[in-house]
């Protein structure tokens, strides 16, 4: 079977429309807002601040503490029960794998940087669009970073490699595999690799290398939402 | 600390004054939006100052209650989510997330909103369940007024999805809405000495002496109360209470109405 035009007509190679937000919460540290296609994600930071309970604290070095959740009616087919799942559980703890490369704990002894991701709407690609936003979010909580991560899925819809799957390509009656990838951008180091589905190694190589094309897009959406919130700084001042 | 900062706002507020500049029975700006969830049968983001909740509306094909069998039925909960505000923590819902989810709940079913009836569809057997949920995006004061809009406009907005007699098909929104007659509205009066005022920001929901919720209908009775904090209040406060949440529902009224 040939995979000829996709099913919401981007090109193989075409991200969904995206948009991203800085500052959106304004209790928190640091705080984004992303949309991917109709995946809408929010990020918010807090801290560094005091950990507890205080056996928990290294003196050495502070900890990231990731927590992804989906809020009730945010799928597409029945309400999401809340109280989090084994999948809830996985993906907090894989979104904290992802980012944790780019910070340096050390800085923060005793401490937790606590970041909450929290969907309200999801159609496939959550925890990329999760990680977007927990990028911007640190770096809007004036945290230092190495670099801002990003993520995206590219996979594969019977003979087509493709990037950022929609839930109707993930759902395809057909071979479909689903390849979750956060990477570094300046270093191209990845930090996220998740795969459902069956390819070929071949196949894998040539998915990955579709990120290359993609991710400077991401990337400056990315630098453009902390961008224009800086200049609302500036004007507020 | 609070104490202290629970002094100064008494003292200003006998002259009139609030911390931010606000009158003490002067709302901040309320913006209602309508349908802002792909996912969910119906929605609303509600802002009241920098206080912004998400509320969606998921519906559901369930049994009715054997005491009312040809009832549908709905269910309000409440997310206190820690995203929203550095006192919240992540776990199951706390008192105040329930309380807020009950009082909403309360408004909504004793003004008779909906007609419970008409969302039954084969009685005894099968009913529609309107599940309402409401999500904290940024917590700064009076999140239970906010709530509450959120949960009238998300039923509003509501289409239910195909249902075919067996099963859902939650990607096909029909143009049936939910059967929705009244327009109950929670207002939230706070007592701080012998001052009233409305609309609380965080700081001063922390020092109150007393609040009380009133949900209002469009005929302006009451259909739901809760009065909350440590100090009592005297039949005088509750009539002078009542008659701002009257008004000030009037007010809002006509901002969902809007929306």
């Amino acid at each position: 079977m040939s995979y000829d035009k996709r099913i919401d007509g981007r090109k193989f190679n075409e991200l969904r429309p995206m948009t991203a937000k800085a500052g959106v919460i304004p209790n928190a540290d640091g705080s984004a807002y992303v949309k991917m296609g109709k995946t809408e994600a929010y990020a918010s930071v807090y801290g560094p601040r005091n950990l507890f309970p205080k056996f928990l604290q290294d003196p050495e070095k502070g900890i990231l503490r990731c927590r992804y959740n989906m809020m009730p009616f945010s799928g597409a087919g029945e309400r999401v029960r809340p109280g989090g799942s084994r999948r809830s559980k996985e993906i907090s703890m894989v979104t904290e794998k992802a980012l944790l490369p780019v910070l340096d704990l050390r800085q923060f002894p005793n401490s937790v940087i606590d970041v909450f991701i929290e969907l309200s709407s999801t159609d496939a690609g959550s925890r990329c669009a999760g990680i977007c936003a927990a990028a911007i979010a640190l770096a809007d909580a004036g945290i230092e970073m190495k670099d801002l991560p990003l993520a995206v899925a590219v996979g594969k819809v019977e003979d087509k490699i493709l990037v950022d799957l929609c839930y109707d390509e993930e759902a395809y009656p057909g071979e479909v595999a689903d390849i979750p990838v956060a990477i570094l951008p300046r270093t191209g180091e990845i930090t996220l690799l998740q795969m459902d589905g069956e390819v070929t190694k071949e196949q894998l190589m040539q998915a990955l290398s579709l990120i290359k094309e993609v991710a400077p897009k991401i990337h400056q959406i990315q630098v453009e939402a902390l961008k224009s919130r800086f200049q609302d700084y500036e004007a507020e001042e | 600390m609070d104490e202290e900062i629970k002094e100064e706002i008494k003292k200003a507020l006998a002259e009139g004054i609030r911390f931010d500049g606000r009158k003490p029975l002067e709302f901040r700006e309320i913006t209602v939006e309508k349908g802002v969830v792909e996912t969910a049968e119906g929605s609303a983001r509600v802002r009241i100052g920098k206080t912004e909740v998400l509320c969606g509306v998921k519906m559901e094909v369930g049994t009715p209650y054997p005491d009312t069998p040809d009832e549908g039925t709905i269910s309000v909960n409440a997310e206190f989510l820690p995203l929203a505000s550095p006192d919240f923590e992540a776990g199951p819902p706390g008192d105040d997330a329930v309380e807020l989810a009950r009082v909403v709940d309360r408004g909504i079913r004793e003004a008779k909103t909906l007609d419970f009836k008409k969302l039954c569809i084969v009685p005894g057997e099968k009913c529609w369940i309107v599940n309402i949920d409401i999500c904290t995006i940024n917590a700064d004061g009076n999140l239970i007024d906010a709530s509450g809009i959120a949960a009238l406009a998300a039923l509003q907005d509501t289409r239910l999805p195909k249902f075919d007699g067996e099963r859902i098909d939650y990607h096909e929104k029909t143009e049936q809405k939910l059967p929705i007659s009244r327009e109950p509205i929670p207002v939230t009066v706070i007592k701080f000495g012998s001052s009233y005022i409305v609309d609380p920001s965080r700081i001063e929901e922390k020092t109150m002496d007393a609040r009380l919720t009133a949900a209002v209908t469009e005929k302006g009775t009451i259909c739901a109360l809760q009065k909350g904090g440590d100090s009592p209040l005297t039949m005088e406060d509750v009539n002078r209470m009542i008659d701002i949440a009257v008004e000030k529902a009037a007010e809002i009224r006509k901002k969902l109405r809007e929306a």
